[in-house]
Order: structure tokens, then C-alpha cells, then sequence
């Protein structure tokens, strides 16, 4: 059976910034996976457990994190928090018999480069090899 | 502080595997501070509980609310606004707290979500030690301000034992033998003659011993 994942996407807005332009139709004409959404935050390093969680919640079968490379962020050390964010999460997950990979932290250059597509190919192909989240079967 | 961290995931949501209304319960004092059990870590609690219990395919309302301190009568009365809304509190106070729910609530089922660990301090960011086993008995004035009770690993009183070496313990290398630093610092202070004097049997009956302990000040009880 087919299954297209749903994937949400935060990434830092340096980060993203030059993939947004023209309404997003560069990562359009880049093959951007359709079904990755992407939330812009100011620095990764704003993002909290409770967001990556809340994406679950809300159906998701994979999230993952862009931000600056660790030793090159804008804000110093907010791809380092983010980093530890989602290691957290990671752990949560495993307690509970999850797939870590179903949360990923990548750390991409600023700006538009082939990086920021690859990972999101990586991440499409990752989620889809994993299957649907296990969080969203029917309550009894 | 009280120091504490969060239960195993799977150890909490066994608690709560039949409940259909959730109160994740913050405290605003101690385990705030270390992190383990303020606002912020009662949201996430709250998250992954709806989630765990998802995968199990079972729906929870689980909810979040916090208190300034659950060691407090007048702050546990607070709980009122809450009554017969939930089928159980998920505290993430210490142990106190839950004592205190338990005590004040007898009809409410309330449990744990955390391992209330220690007393102690935040050595850096993210780090925090312990340094007092609150035993009751406080010999500080005659080691330097540095506890043997707390931060020797057999809270030896005249000394340190003949596993110390090199300023380390032989229960952990990654521990410093804590009757190494008090010898240091005597000395730096120029009082380490007084560690010549050996330290009488210790009567153990203040350190919980003697049963669960209490303490009465005649002038604030009203």
C-alpha cells in the first residue's frame, strides 16, 4: 500500500530563507518533497520539546530540524540548543518503543544550497521506509 | 534544593494506563529550578503522555496546571478548582509534594512522575550535586563547610577510608573524596590541627533513624 508520510519541517530562517522566495517555487522547481511542511522559526534554537512533540500529536510521521551549522550559527549557540532538543526527544521516543529516527536534527549551511534539498529527500525516503507513526492508531 | 528527575517514561504511563483525565501537576519551587518538574517539563510530560498512551490506542485528556509550592496546605487548597474534573494528578513536585496531595486529598489518586534524588546545588549549568543528606546533625563547623555525611560514600566521620587515592573515591574515580578536600581546605585555613581530634560515635537518631522526623516552632503555629 502507497503511503505518503507527513513530514513537518522547522528550520532556522537563515537557513531557509532563500528557499522561500518567489512563494516557494524554487523548491518547487528543486523537487522539494510536497508532503514536508515547513515552519520558519527566527533561530532553531527558539524551538522547544513541546513543539517536535506537538508535530506528533498532530499526526506526524516524521519531523526534523535544519539550523545552522554547529559551529556557525548567527546566534552562537542556538543550532546547539535545538540539537540537544531534539537528542531529548530522540530519547523520549525510545522509551516508548519509537523510532529515534523519526525526529532528526541536520545542521546545513545558510542559504539555499543542494544541502537543504538532500536532507529533505533523506528524510522523505527515512519516513517513508519507516512507516506510518505509530501515535495515531484508533483508540480502542 | 531538593534535586529530582523524571520517572521512565514507561513507569509513569503504567500509572496512568486507565485514566481518561489527567492532571499533570507542576511545582514552582525546588524542581523548577533543577529542571526536573516546573511548568516547562509538565508540558512536555503532558505531550508525551497523550502520545504514549496513544500508541496504545487509548485517548487521555491530559492537562496541565501548576502550583507555587505542592509542600504548602494553602497552595494544595488551591486544588479545589479541580475537583471531580480528573481521574488522577500526575505530580511532578518531589516526593514531599505527593505526600502532601496524599495527605490533604484522601479520596484523589495521585502519583508520581518523578525520582526525588537529593539535596544539593547546581555545580554549572545542567549539572547539579549533592551536599547535604539533611541527617540532622549538621558537623560543618568542623570540617570546613564540607559535608562527610552527604559526600562520602560511607559518611565516615574521623577521616577518609584507604580507598581514597589521589583525591579520589574508590566507589567512583569521577568523585572526589570529599575527606581529601576537607584535609585540603583545613589546611589552606590554617585549622587542619583540629582534625586531630576524633569525632565522638555519632548518635544517627535526628537522621530519619528514629522514624519520619518532625519539627514544631511554638511561635509560628497559630
Amino acid at each position: 500500500m502507497s503511503f505518503t508520510p507527513d513530514i513537518r519541517l522547522f528550520s532556522c530562517h537563515y537557513t531557509a530563507q532563500q528557499s522561500c522566495t518567489e512563494g516557494g517555487s524554487i523548491l518547487r522547481e528543486l523537487n522539494f518533497p510536497a508532503n514536508i511542511t515547513m515552519t520558519r522559526l527566527a533561530c532553531t534554537g527558539k524551538i522547544e520539546e513541546t513543539d517536535l512533540l506537538k508535530a506528533f500529536e498532530d499526526g506526524a510521521d516524521g519531523v526534523y530540524v535544519v539550523g545552522c551549522p554547529l559551529d556557525g550559527c548567527h546566534n552562537v549557540k542556538g543550532s546547539q540548543r535545538a540539537a540537544k532538543r531534539v537528542a531529548s526527544v530522540r530519547k523520549a521516543l525510545a522509551e516508548m518503543g519509537v523510532e529515534q529516527d523519526r525526529v532528526r536534527m541536520y545542521h546545513v549551511e545558510r542559504g539555499l544550497h543542494p544541502e537543504f534539498i538532500a536532507v529533505a529527500e533523506e528524510m522523505d525516503a527515512l519516513i517513508r521506509s519507516l512507516g506510518p507513526s505509530p501515535f495515531c492508531r484508533k483508540a480502542a | 534544593m531538593i534535586v529530582a528527575e523524571r520517572k521512565p517514561l514507561a513507569e509513569i504511563l503504567k500509572m496512568v494506563q486507565d485514566c481518561k483525565r489527567i492532571l499533570v501537576l507542576a511545582c514552582k519551587g525546588c524542581v523548577t529550578v533543577c529542571s526536573a518538574g516546573g511548568e516547562r517539563e509538565a508540558e512536555i510530560l503532558a505531550s508525551l503522555v497523550r502520545l504514549g498512551l496513544q500508541k496504545e490506542g487509548k485517548n487521555a485528556e491530559v492537562n496541565t496546571a501548576s502550583l507555587v509550592r505542592q509542600c504548602d496546605k494553602e497552595y494544595i487548597d488551591s486544588l479545589d478548582q479541580y475537583k471531580g474534573q480528573y481521574d488522577a494528578i500526575l505530580s511532578t513536585a518531589c516526593g514531599v509534594g505527593v505526600n502532601f496531595i496524599a495527605n490533604l486529598r484522601p479520596a484523589e489518586h495521585v502519583y508520581p512522575a518523578l525520582n526525588t534524588t537529593f539535596f544539593g546545588g547546581s555545580a554549572e549549568q545542567g549539572i547539579w550535586k549533592e551536599m547535604c543528606a539533611g541527617c540532622g546533625h549538621c558537623v560543618l563547623h568542623f570540617t570546613g563547610g564540607l559535608c562527610p555525611v552527604a559526600r562520602c560514600a560511607k559518611s565516615l566521620m574521623n577521616g577518609p577510608c584507604g580507598g581514597s587515592v589521589n583525591g579520589r573515591c574508590e566507589i567512583n574515580d569521577q568523585t572526589d573524596c570529599v575527606w581529601q578536600m576537607i584535609y585540603d581546605r583545613m589546611g589552606r585555613l590554617e585549622r587542619q590541627q583540629e582534625l586531630t581530634a576524633s569525632a565522638p560515635i555519632r548518635d544517627w537518631s535526628s537522621s530519619g533513624h528514629g522514624g519520619p522526623r518532625k519539627r514544631v516552632r511554638e511561635d509560628l503555629t497559630v
